[in-house]
């Protein structure tokens, strides 16, 4: 665990305390890079690569875009509800949130 | 003259002249060289490398802007195995929430597909209640594990006893038959998990078993992704270097033992595979400087190679991290830096 961490730190995007999550879904469905994935996910939010991983920056973003946020904020959109958001922002298509339609039948 | 602290592949301490450090290194990346027959570093690489070597700080990074993804293997059981008594669904939501984690696994603790299968179920309802809470991309994953298929315990002959008998021919089709059940369980398990919604399927420490389980995996992502052709699908390896328990496995031609990750990330590729996790392993006999060169060698070589993204696998005893298990932060914080910005890893 510690070692996991402490590569996080050293190396990690950050996941929801900045963009981490949506750039490895971009590594993850589409096969990017990083440099090409980073790219993708700063253009659709209208940042810089660089603020991917600015805390300051990405929280605004997050809470701008409702994508999740990591405190307990009410009234935001939280799990599934924040993938609904992402899925769309990214032009991806998320399992789960394609199960979660077909099952509530919406 | 003045001294470096640096570790052994132990993680023990040792301190060295920088003279010392930077022959390490040379011998390091040489190594490297010499057993992939791929170039060793350049003047300019081992440089920067010498400088994250012989940094004063106890704890370094990548600059701003640098920075990659992490994928975990065996993610959720991290926690049960320091002790933390929480639900899984707990340690994703601590990965999630407070531990900054860029996506998660889940898994169970028998790690391995031939034991998931009899649960199945269990786990793709775990999935899909797990989905419904959690925001980062959480894969699920376990071991090819080829070698569970053994008698007694599984059902091919054991080759580990036929082959000290000489039995080269029954050892070898031993191993073909528990490809054939290792692939079936692996596409069985991986289709369950998808459809509860995992955001991607994750083999990990493949060819433990050497060849046969390479091969098992590589043919379970080429099913799973002509069944679901948009399944994210990360291939982590066991070793560096694929071992030849049959010796004459192929896949599309190419024979497996002996393949380096260069070669492996290529039938990654070709299998379907959508990251890579490549493994370089640690000599705990050797410094670190010797490791992290190797290490960052062998994966310059692989992401120059690959197409899609490889995640170097960077736990206890790989990637240049010690065999120790509580690795120094010193180390591993130098091993991260190192591996993405030479060896431009896009992930860890």
């Amino acid at each position: 665990m510690g070692m996991a961490i402490t590569h996080a730190i050293a190396s990690g995007m950050g996941g929801m305390r900045t963009t981490g999550d949506l750039v490895a879904r971009m590594q993850m469905t589409k096969g990017m890079k990083i440099k090409e994935a980073k790219e993708y996910v700063a253009n659709k939010l209208g940042v810089s690569v660089v603020d991917l991983a600015n805390e300051a920056v990405a929280r605004e973003l997050r809470e701008e875009l409702n994508l999740g946020l990591v405190h307990e904020l009410d009234g935001y959109a939280k799990g599934m509800e924040a993938k609904f958001r992402i899925a769309k922002l990214l032009g991806i298509e998320i399992k789960s949130v394609k199960n979660f339609i077909e099952r509530a039948g919406l | 003259m003045e001294k470096v602290f640096t570790r052994m592949g132990d993680a023990s301490g040792v301190w060295l002249s920088k003279e010392e450090v930077r022959a390490e290194l040379e011998e390091g990346t040489n190594d490297a060289a010499d057993r992939g027959k791929i170039p060793p570093l350049t003047e300019e690489e081992l440089d920067r490398l010498f400088d994250i070597c012989t940094r004063r700080e106890k704890f370094v990074s990548v600059e701003p802007g640098n920075e990659v993804v992490v994928t975990f293997d065996a993610g959720t059981l991290k926690m049960v195995r320091v002790g933390v008594p929480v639900d899984r669904s707990q340690a994703i939501l601590i990965h999630e929430r407070a531990l900054g984690s860029d996506t998660m696994e889940l898994a169970h603790i028998d790690y391995s597909y031939k034991q998931i299968k009899p649960i199945a179920h269990d786990e793709k309802y775990y999935m899909e209640q797990a989905q419904l809470g959690t925001v980062i991309p959480l894969f699920y994953g376990a071991m090819p594990n080829v070698g569970l298929y053994t008698q007694p315990d599984g059902p091919v002959p054991n080759w580990s006893e036929l082959l000290p008998m000489g039995k080269i021919t029954e050892a070898q089709a031993a191993q073909e038959e528990a490809v054939e059940h290792a692939e079936r369980d692996m596409v069985y398990v991986g289709s369950k998990m998808y459809e509860g919604g995992a955001d991607g399927i994750n083999f990990d420490t493949t060819g433990a078993s050497g060849d046969a389980d390479f091969l098992a995996a590589l043919r379970a992502i080429r099913a799973l992704k002509e069944k679901y052709p948009e399944l994210p699908i990360e291939l982590g390896m066991a070793g560096e270097f694929v071992l030849g328990m049959h010796g004459e496995l192929y896949f599309d031609g190419v024979r497996l033992a002996g393949l380096y990750p260069h070669d492996q990330v290529k039938l990654a590729e070709k299998a379907g595979a959508t990251i890579f996790g490549a493994v370089v392993n640690t000599n705990s006999s050797k410094s670190f400087p010797w490791n992290i060169a190797r290490a960052v060698t062998f994966v310059k070589a692989c992401t120059e190679a690959a197409n899609i993204p490889v995640h170097v696998n960077v736990g206890m005893g790989v990637g240049a991290v010690p065999v120790f298990d509580t690795p120094p932060q010193d180390v591993v914080s130098r091993a991260s830096k190192a591996l993405v910005e030479i060896g431009k890893a896009d992930g860890l």
